[in-house]
């Protein structure tokens, strides 16, 4: 783990902090630096499938989410159209339920796993990225959870 | 119809090469100031020469405590790699009329190294990455008597890679990189492709299993910086496509 850069601690004394030859300013390190020790395997091919993922659920969702936007907001009337009627009448056709399903799961799980990308690329401290991906990942779960038990309990006459 | 004259002034011009180029250099000194400024270098400088020329004429004349590195003076070292205007370029390979010379030229170190004093950063974790990815010869069984034999067509497989001069352009151009100095970075997956794809090598396995980490090619995101950096003109992107390539591929 990378060690806490104390590059913010100096002899503060007021303003006129004085530095010298025996006494040099603090240097600005660069983050989370590389260091002799050499970083220790793991997690086997995690980060390859996560790659793979990435690229194979963007394919399969071209399709789906663009399929999706025409639907529900160009055909047949655009949004004027949606309405309970109109999702329930999707949803007693098993296709459209797979459709949906599919697109839930890939598009939360594609957007998460970006999400991390982004997470490990840009938030500096150990503890801000447990804490940031803690955070995404209940998200995340919460979400496929919730959305999965609609499609399967989704009720028509529901009142 | 008037013949063409030269008039005084244009004549003059014509008479020397040299016109007043800015030169605005990042400067940090830790022994003077917790922070780093700007400072303007007005000079008088052919525009056929090198940026490094403008830096040497700045140090021998204007402000010797002016730091940087250089040692070959000619793209063999890689010792003066500083972002010019903004971009990773060896300051030795840049011609000054090459980079709009009408406007100040900035020059600041590279990016996401710790900086000691000006244009002079640490590079150990630069290299400690490039040793990380074994970048040496490992062979089995008993040494041949002569050379190792290789055909034309094994040895151009690799041959773009083999003219790294590790000088850190592309590592500092990388965004990834300057987030996290964790990731191996272009240079060290280039100096790693070297031997994977060398038909002589037989590390290449352990070479892909330490790129298959959590901080290996897999966090290359196609930015493409690293090849525009590169002045060795290597298609740095490439080559860690060629990686991740091998590594999906190898099991099947
Ligand atoms: C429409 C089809 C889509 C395609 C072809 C696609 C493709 C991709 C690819 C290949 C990456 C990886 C980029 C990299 O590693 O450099 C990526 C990243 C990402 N995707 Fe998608 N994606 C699509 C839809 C979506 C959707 C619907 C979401 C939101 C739920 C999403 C959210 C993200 C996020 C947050 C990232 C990470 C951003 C980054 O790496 O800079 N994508 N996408
Ligand atoms: S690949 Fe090019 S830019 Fe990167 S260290 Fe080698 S010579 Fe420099
Ligand atoms: S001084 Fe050697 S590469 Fe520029």
């Amino acid at each position: 783990m990378s060690t806490d850069t104390s590059s913010a601690i100096g002899p503060v004394e007021g303003d006129a902090v004085v530095y010298d030859v025996d006494n040099p300013a603090p240097l600005i390190e660069a983050p989370r630096k590389r260091t002799g020790k050499t970083p220790r395997a793991t997690r086997g091919n995690f980060e390859m499938a996560a790659w793979l993922f990435m690229r194979l659920s963007g394919v399969v969702l071209v399709v789906l989410v663009i399929g999706h936007l025409l639907i529900q907001l160009v055909l047949d009337g655009g949004v004027s159209k949606i309405g309970f009627a109109f999702v329930a009448g999707r949803w007693a056709s098993p296709f459209w339920q797979v459709w949906d399903l599919l697109m839930l799961w890939l598009a939360m799980l594609h957007g998460a796993n970006g999400l991390r990308t982004v997470i490990n690329d840009y938030a500096e401290r150990p503890n801000t990225r447990l804490w940031l991906k803690g955070l995404l990942y209940t998200a995340t779960v919460f979400t496929i959870l919730l959305g999965t038990l609609v499609i399967f309990t989704f009720d028509p006459n529901i009142r | 119809m008037a013949t063409p004259v030269m008039d005084k002034a244009e004549a003059e011009a014509a008479a020397s090469p040299y016109i007043t180029v800015t030169f605005r250099i990042r400067r940090f000194n830790p022994e003077l100031s917790e922070h780093a400024v700007w400072e303007d270098f007005p000079i008088e400088i052919d525009p056929k020469e090198r940026v490094l020329d403008g830096l040497h004429k700045i140090k021998w004349d204007l402000d010797g405590t002016l730091t940087f590195r250089r040692s070959c003076a000619h793209g063999i070292c890689g010792s003066d790699a500083m972002r010019i205007n903004g971009k990773n370029r060896l300051a030795c390979k840049t011609l000054i009329k090459d980079i709009n010379p009408e406007k100040p030229i900035t020059v600041e170190a590279i990016k996401g190294l710790t900086v000691l004093k000006d244009l002079v950063v640490d590079m150990e974790p630069f290299f400690q990455a490039y040793r990380d990815v074994m970048p040496f010869l490992v062979t089995k069984g008993n040494e041949p008597t002569r050379e190792r034999l290789q055909s034309a067509e094994a040895r151009e497989r690799f041959d773009d890679t083999t003219k790294c001069i590790l000088c850190a352009a592309c590592t500092t151009s990388c965004p990834v990189f300057w987030n996290d100095g964790q990731y191996f970075g272009p240079a060290a997956i280039v100096n790693a492709h070297r031997f994977i794809f060398d038909s002589r090598d037989e590390a290449g396995e352990q070479r892909l299993e330490i790129l298959n980490d959590k901080d290996g090619v897999w966090r290359c995101r196609t930015t493409f910086n690293c090849t525009d950096a590169c002045p060795r003109g290597i298609e740095v992107t490439k080559a860690i496509q060629e990686v991740k390539r091998a590594l999906i591929t190898r099991r099947f």
